[in-house]
């Protein structure tokens, strides 16, 4: 009805998937000016103007006017049948052509006729809500979970060896943050994992705790000496750790490949997929984040090297032809008389010559009868004292296998990063029973807001020190704030005050 | 005739375990499952001795001079025009006889007018065509012989011989009135469509074998990208207001799911295309202006599955290839229901649709390589060609009896080029 206003070739246009279409030979002459064409050239050029003035189309809020019973907005109809989506098309397709080029339009009846594809303007589709489906993510998870498992069948390693990976570790402040980066790492690989953890300090709850929840096949054994100071004592004293464990390995006759985790050092997943690799004795490249605390020497060295500095790296060094040629070890010489000696110095920690996680090897050549072991590994017990790596476990460094392309690529990556000996941490980090006492802090991020105060008439303070569950502590800063403040009256003119006395 | 065919063929197919070896070096140890189309287990077979082809010496202003003008040719999506006239002038196929001949072939580029930006103008091919066929029917007495139904030609621009880039306008023209009793092989491809003649051959887009070759990653690499798709989704310059490009499909893509981390889609350039889709598991292959698209090349060659949203598409050598197998087919009306749909595929259908792709034939037949190697798409043309002979008597007009007519069309097309 409304359209009858409109010419033929809008009826047209919009019959097109409904019926098969008339003749419509006549408008299909357009090599003929009919006076038709003429008023809608006009009117074409007359709309163009008024758009150019107003500077938009105008002609989509004409029909929209027009048609407002029939049409809702263009972009996000909902989802609705495809009748009335065909309708809404045709509406919308309508609203939004030229006047003008409808004029060939009406030829496209050729194709109405045969293909259910129609060429013009559509509809955008928006389902009504576009957002992901938490079901349908976690299915499509899986779904990559099964290809990438496909993947490891196909092109990865054939028959994969269980990994034994040793660890040794104590209780300390950063020990949970460490701890949970490997254990992450660990339960990720997806070959079959045994770790073997030495605790200095004998067996702890709070370790025991930590690793609870991994799931992973772990061996806890503890040390009979307290982790010293020092960071000379420290690596000693893991070098000894670390030997109990392969001895660990021994007794039980553990199948796999031996790697060592410490448990400040970061782990690339491809590390676990490189050492599958290994025949016998195999090293990698360790990647060293050890930097210079001391800000002022930093900057005299970008001064000096022209180019960026780089990672200094500890591993094996290949010649032309991939055979090992020799060691990169880390440079100490600019830390010299600048390194840490406690373990809670401000200092560069710096490794040593050779870290021990750099090295890995077959289980096989710790164990006791001989079998197929060859000749160049050393018994542990025949071992004078301690050695400093796992080279000493070798009588010829020749026979160690370069991985990770050569040494080209860098796998894992050592630090070492301890909080202060003295510091306090609660156990197992749960602050059970809960704090009677909170306290907002004194600088909040939104100073004007007032602060949100508990029902009851508990004063307020700041926590600024570490978490300590003695509440005497907390009363003696408590009485002394209490001198700074008048009053304890929570009004809002009162809060705002305090935020400004303590602002 | 039929029985040598067939002992032809079972030698072939012996020979093409040694063939198999010698094919585009991609995929390695990975199980494969062997592709059987509608027409067979015909990928592998060799079109040498099946037919005979003749390649009409044309003078070199309608293929070396376009050329010459412009070397873009060589490297854009409708390059195989060229690639398959180099190709037949050095094939065994290739007769010099022309009375032996079954096949003919007029090598004329019409798709390399190019504008500055790159993109083939068609206006000028209908006449190009149309004077290419009035010297080969002047010069010859094949074309009048059958009026051109055992004559092919390559017409690999948007809409194939209706020479327009708009599809209105594409159909409007219909294919030229010349080449109404030929065989086209072309990249278009579309059910009920004015452009697609019965008897066609669609080929894929051109796609260059060794730029893609240089960025192949180890196969080891985990995919961990659900759905890959980079391009436009408005085409801001022809389309502003969005619905009339790839018929509001791109969009309704963007707009419901460009906030959906499954989806890994935007209209970047990346430099890491194709190690990107190397990574992922479903690669997009909507619709544009036209409904193909070269990413259905690239998502064969590095093993992801496409997921074609183009209503009523006609794929590559749809007879030699069970797309249905080895694609995932979204109509348009269903793209907001796109994620629901890819996830509820089983993962062993996924898997096994990974095999077929993992396929070298399948693989090979997607591409053009120079020098041609066996099993590419040239020879799968060769092989449609072969399988649509002995031509059919009715192909040979009586003397004096004309089908064409020679002066339809628009009027600009009867002007000389």
């Amino acid at each position: 009805m409304k359209l009858s206003a409109l010419p033929q070739s809008y009826l047209n246009r919009r019959s097109n998937s409904f019926r098969s279409p008339g003749p419509l030979d006549s408008s299909s002459d357009s090599a003929v000016k009919s006076p038709a064409t003429i008023f809608w050239l006009i009117l074409h050029g007359l709309c163009c103007l008024i758009s150019l003035v107003l500077g938009f189309r105008f002609s989509r809020l004409v029909f929209f006017f027009l048609f407002s019973t029939s049409s809702t907005n263009f972009y996000t109809a909902p989802f609705r049948s495809t009748a009335e989506l065909a309708k809404t098309l045709d509406v919308h397709s309508v609203l939004s052509t030229k006047p003008v080029s409808n004029l060939e339009l009406p030829l496209l009846n050729k194709t109405a006729t045969n293909s259910r594809v129609v060429v013009g303007r559509h509809g955008i589709r928006i389902r009504p809500w576009p957002h992901p489906n938490p079901i349908e993510v976690m299915k499509a998870h899986k779904i990559i979970e099964r290809v990438q498992k496909e993947q490891r069948l196909q092109f990865g390693v054939k028959d994969p060896s269980t990994i034994i990976v040793v660890t040794p570790t104590y209780v300390r402040t950063f020990q949970a943050l460490h701890l949970t980066g490997v254990m992450h790492s660990l339960m990720l690989v997806p070959y079959d994992v045994v770790w073997i953890l030495v605790e200095a300090g004998g067996i702890s709850n709070e370790t025991a705790s930590l690793i609870a929840k991994s799931g992973l096949k772990t061996i806890h054994v503890g040390f009979n000496q307290r982790m010293p100071n020092s960071w000379d004592e420290r690596n000693k004293l893991e070098s000894k750790m670390r030997l109990r464990a392969l001895r660990i390995v021994r007794e039980k006759k553990l199948d796999g490949i031996v790697m060592f985790a410490d448990d400040s050092n970061m782990h690339s997943m491809e590390l676990f997929d490189e050492i599958q690799n290994v025949k016998w004795f195999g090293a990698v490249s360790v990647g060293i984040l050890a930097t210079l605390a001391n800000t002022d020497e930093s900057a005299d060295q970008k001064k000096d090297k022209e180019e960026n500095p780089r990672m200094p790296i500890q591993g094996p060094a290949c010649n032309v032809s991939n055979m090992l040629a020799g060691w990169h070890t880390f440079n100490t010489l600019p830390f010299a008389g600048k390194s840490a000696v406690y373990i809670d110095d401000r200092a560069t920690v710096l490794p040593r010559k050779l870290e021990w996680s750099g090295f890995v090897f077959n289980s096989r050549l710790l164990w006791k009868d001989g079998g197929d072991k060859p000749e160049w590994i050393k018994d542990i017990d025949m071992l004078h004292g301690d050695i400093e790596s796992p080279l000493g476990l070798v009588k010829d460094p020749s026979v160690v296998e370069p991985l990770g392309s050569c040494g080209r690529q860098v796998l894992l990556w050592w630090l070492r990063v301890e909080a202060r000996a003295d510091s306090k941490f609660p156990p197992r980090w749960i602050i059970d029973p809960p704090l009677d006492i909170t306290v907002p802090s004194k600088r909040t991020p939104w100073p004007d807001a007032p602060p949100e105060l508990p029902a009851n008439d508990k004063p307020v303070m700041g926590i600024q020190e570490p978490i300590v569950k003695h509440t005497t502590k907390t009363r003696t800063s408590r009485s002394k704030r209490r001198s700074k403040r008048k009053h304890e009256t929570r009004t809002d003119t009162q809060a705002s005050t305090r935020h400004s006395e303590q602002n | 005739m039929e029985i040598w065919k067939w002992v032809l063929f079972g030698i072939l197919f012996l020979s093409a375990f040694v063939v198999k070896i010698e094919a585009f070096k991609l995929g390695r140890s990975q199980p494969t499952e062997r592709i059987s189309g509608s027409a067979g287990d015909v990928l592998e077979d060799d079109p040498v001795g099946r037919l005979k082809v003749f390649v009409y010496e044309l003078p070199s202003k309608y293929n070396k001079k376009i050329l010459q003008k412009d070397q873009r040719c060589l490297n854009h999506m409708f390059a195989a025009e060229i690639y398959m006239h180099r190709f037949l002038l050095s094939s065994p196929v290739r007769t010099l006889n022309p009375e032996e001949a079954d096949w003919f072939y007029t090598p004329v580029y019409t798709t390399c007018d190019l504008t500055p930006n790159g993109l083939p103008l068609p206006f000028k091919s209908p006449r190009m065509m149309r004077s290419a066929i009035q010297l080969i029917s002047s010069n010859w007495p094949y074309w009048n012989r059958t009026e051109g139904a055992d004559h092919f030609f390559l017409v690999p621009h948007d809409f194939g011989a209706c020479f327009h880039y708009q599809e209105e306008k594409a159909i409007e023209r219909g294919i030229l009135p010349l080449l109404q009793r030929a065989t086209l092989v072309q990249t278009f491809g579309q059910r009920n469509h004015v452009c697609l003649k019965e008897g066609s051959i669609t080929i894929p887009p051109y796609a260059p074998p060794q730029k893609m070759q240089t960025h192949l990653i180890p196969e080891k690499t985990p995919r961990s990208i659900f759905v890959y798709f980079r391009g436009l989704f408005y085409d801001v310059g022809n389309d502003p207001e969005g619905g009339y490009y790839a018929r509001g499909a791109r969009a309704a893509v963007w707009e419901n799911f460009k906030d959906n981390p499954l989806f890994d889609i935007s209209t970047e350039h990346p430099t890491t295309y194709y190690e990107d889709m190397q990574r992922a598991v479903f690669c997009l292959c909507p619709l544009g202006w036209a409904p193909w698209s070269p990413r259905l090349v690239e998502a064969v060659i590095f093993g992801c599955i496409p997921v074609i949203i183009a209503d009523d598409i006609v794929l590559p050598f749809a007879d030699a290839i069970p797309w249905e197998e080895i694609g995932v087919f979204v109509d348009e009306k269903d793209v907001p229901n796109l994620d629901t749909i890819l996830t509820s595929i089983p993962p062993e259908v996924i898997l096994r649709k990974q095999r077929l792709l993992a396929n070298p034939s399948m693989k090979q037949a997607m591409l053009f390589p120079q020098p041609a190697q066996p099993g590419d798409a040239f020879h799968q043309v060769l092989n449609g060609l072969a399988r649509k002979l002995p031509h059919d008597k009715s192909v040979y007009l009586k003397p004096g009896e004309r089908v064409l007519n020679w002066t339809a069309g628009p009027v600009g097309d009867l002007k000389p080029w």
